[in-house]
């Protein structure tokens, strides 16, 4: 496969319902332990200092998480990294104590709750957090979040030849706009992603759009994750990771265009 | 980064729909703003709100996508013939060749907060009309958009607060870079809506009176809506005199989540970064597009930040007392201001400020000036740390 988005992967992060991290979903995706259906475990953001991490969001712990799993993975040290955020949305729940508020007489919002509002609020606590001043991107395109998020990722790795860290994540939305986005948990994935090969890379990485259709997945409660939680459309590409298993998998991006994803393990 | 040529920018905002309503509007030192009088907002505030926006309809098969922001999103692509520019560039490239890169910082979330007023008094349910993904999700402006030229490739939203429509610039050059595409619609849309209304106004950050950018008496800013649009393509076969955007760069903050770095120093990173990218040094920029929110904090550090890199050799302003700060579409309708400097050789003055600030020493224009320039520099900066400047200059 002839494309410029070509990377090594040198560490994964991860968190889904029923799957803590990426060494459990790993197990998972190999068949070495069956899928058990629970609430994704949110760990407290250690990162923050403590006033922040006793009020982080979901979505900032889910961000964070993941990140800083995929940063240990690698070996890597977190305040020299780029960053792409890529999420199908904010923070839902925050999101839903604003409009609750707006629709009533008091319109008097929190300062606190407004910043926390910017759809690049776990980003901007990352930076805070890790102390990094490299270029962070935080982007959206719905249900195409993921593949957005690594079109970007890889665009950079390739051009500033730095290494990038994409974390790509979703949370849930509370009722009653639950009923209109049926998001249905908190999950992620992030992938260092790296110029050169080093002895830490895991595999290599190299994407092209094509118009093929998305890889599903066997497993049906897997597949329902892949479907349910935007960043999980990766899961295809970790499902070969987690096997160290060459070859290609299309994962969904913006129909028609998907993205042909050509993974080679170290 | 290879340079990439601007052959299309438009820009609508409370100055007026299209290039020449914002040409005489700066170029006189005409403001934009208005008390606030939108919706059933009740604040001490100006705002600048571009007029006719819920008059535009959506065509029929993407009734979906209507809301304010995405009709202020259509209203802006059919000004001054961009979206005519638009479909000769997917005719010569293909509809899977040209991308969409749009920037926003609340989309259409004025339908969920409005909805939210109707919800069904038993169940709690939004109404059965309200769509989110068309409407309130960041990605419906770059969706419709996608939607309404027929495209195939690749599309996204880039939400960084006040710094989004900015980095659409250097997302799009690294894929046009790359040869993922041949061409890009870049951009950003914010209209008016309860949570930036009353969301500035509860961090008591924006001003009772019109905003005044570098002034000894700044107190905070007006907000704006607008949409601004740059279509991309690569620069081969540019003309002489036609716009280029010669460089992009980005940096974060990691400071606070909504004051700037007080030193400035992720603001220097982004300028040193795009002049870096630009292959320029400080000396080759003729005129400086501030982010100059007229916040106190805000115009300190950006001076500082300036001042560190540039001297006091450079003239420079804010437009947001023209235009307010249009939040996730300032970055776009800055970098089409700045194209406007290039292509007539007038630099925007700065109306509503008085007294510039004897704090910073940066030189700053309150009037418009006739100066022809060759390299310009926009910046924009957002909540959450975020920060990008971008160099823009005339084909030789």
């Amino acid at each position: 496969m002839n494309s410029p988005l070509h990377a090594w992967i040198e560490g994964i992060g991860f968190l889904a319902p029923g799957l803590p991290d990426w060494p459990a979903a790993r197990a998972v995706l190999r068949g070495e332990q069956s899928y058990a259906a629970a609430p994704s475990i949110l760990p407290a953001p250690s990162l923050l200092p403590p006033a922040e991490r006793r009020r982080a969001s979901r979505v900032v712990k889910t961000a964070l998480a993941i990140g800083l799993e995929a940063v240990a993975h690698a070996g890597a040290d977190a305040s020299q990294l780029a960053t792409v955020f890529a999420a199908s949305g904010a923070d839902g729940h925050n999101c839903h104590a604003l409009c609750e508020q707006l629709a009533g007489d008091d319109r008097q919002i929190s300062p606190t709750r407004f910043h926390n509002s910017v759809h690049n609020a776990a980003a901007g606590y990352w930076g805070i957090a890790t102390g990094s001043m490299a270029p962070c991107q935080v982007l959206c395109a719905y249900d195409a979040s993921f593949g957005a998020g690594l079109l970007d990722a890889l665009a950079q790795v390739a051009l500033e030849r730095q290494p990038v860290l994409l974390i790509a994540y979703d949370s849930e939305y509370p009722e009653p706009l639950h009923a209109k986005r049926t998001i249905p948990d908190c999950g992620g994935v992030a992938l260092l992603l790296a110029a050169e090969r080093s002895a830490r890379a895991l595999a290599s990485i190299r994407a092209v759009p094509t118009n093929d259709a998305a890889d599903t997945l066997a497993d049906a409660a897997l597949e329902a994750l892949r479907a349910g939680i935007p960043a999980l459309r990766a899961l295809p590409l970790l499902e070969r990771l987690a096997n160290a298993a060459r070859g290609s998998v299309c994962l969904d991006y913006l129909r028609p265009m998907q993205l042909k994803v050509d993974i080679e393990p170290c | 980064m290879t340079p990439l040529l601007l052959s299309a920018y438009t820009a609508t905002t409370c100055l007026g729909r299209g290039l020449d309503a914002a040409r005489h509007a700066l170029h006189a030192g005409r403001s934009g703003l208005a008390p606030c009088a939108f919706e059933t907002v009740k604040l001490d505030t100006w705002v600048g709100e571009v007029a006719g926006v819920d008059d535009e309809k959506l065509p029929a098969r993407l009734a979906d996508y209507d809301c304010r922001n995405n009709r202020l999103t259509q209203m802006g692509l059919e000004t001054d013939g961009f979206g005519d520019r638009v479909r000769e560039a997917v005719a010569r490239h293909g509809k899977a060749r040209v991308g969409v890169f749009l920037g926003t910082s609340t989309s259409g979330i004025l339908e969920t907060e409005i909805a939210y007023r109707h919800r069904d008094p038993a169940s709690g349910a939004l109404p059965d009309g309200f769509n989110y993904r068309t409407t309130h999700n960041s990605f419906s402006l770059a969706e419709f958009t996608r939607a309404y030229f027929g495209l195939e490739g690749m599309a996204v939203a880039i939400s960084t607060a006040c710094s989004s429509s900015a980095k659409v610039f250097a997302a799009a050059a690294r894929q046009i870079e790359l040869g993922l595409i041949d061409a890009a619609i870049v951009g950003g849309v914010d209209t008016l809506c309860l949570t930036t209304l009353y969301g500035f106004a509860s961090l008591q950050l924006t001003s009772p009176r019109p905003c005044r950018p570098y002034d000894a008496t700044r107190d905070g800013i007006s907000i704006g809506e607008g949409a601004g649009f740059a279509l991309l393509e690569r620069a081969d076969n540019a003309a002489p005199g036609s716009v280029l955007l010669l460089g992009a760069g980005e940096s974060s903050d990691a400071y606070h989540m909504s004051s700037p770095h007080p030193e400035g120093l992720g603001a220097r990173l982004a300028m040193e970064a795009a002049l870096r990218s630009a292959g320029l040094a400080p000396d080759d920029i003729g005129y400086i597009n501030l982010h100059g929110t007229a916040t106190p904090a805000n115009d300190a550090a950006e001076g500082k930040a300036v001042t560190a890199l540039f001297g006091d050799r450079v003239p420079c302003s804010s437009t947001k007392g023209a235009t307010g700060h249009t939040l996730g579409a300032a970055g776009a309708i800055e970098a089409v201001i700045c194209a406007l400097a290039l292509a007539d050789g007038v630099l925007p003055g700065s109306p509503g400020t008085a007294a510039r600030d004897p704090a910073i020493s940066v030189q700053y224009l309150l009037e418009s000036r006739a100066t022809a320039v060759r390299r310009v520099l926009s910046n924009s900066f957002g909540f959450g740390g975020s920060n990008c400047s971008l160099v823009f200059g005339v084909a030789a």
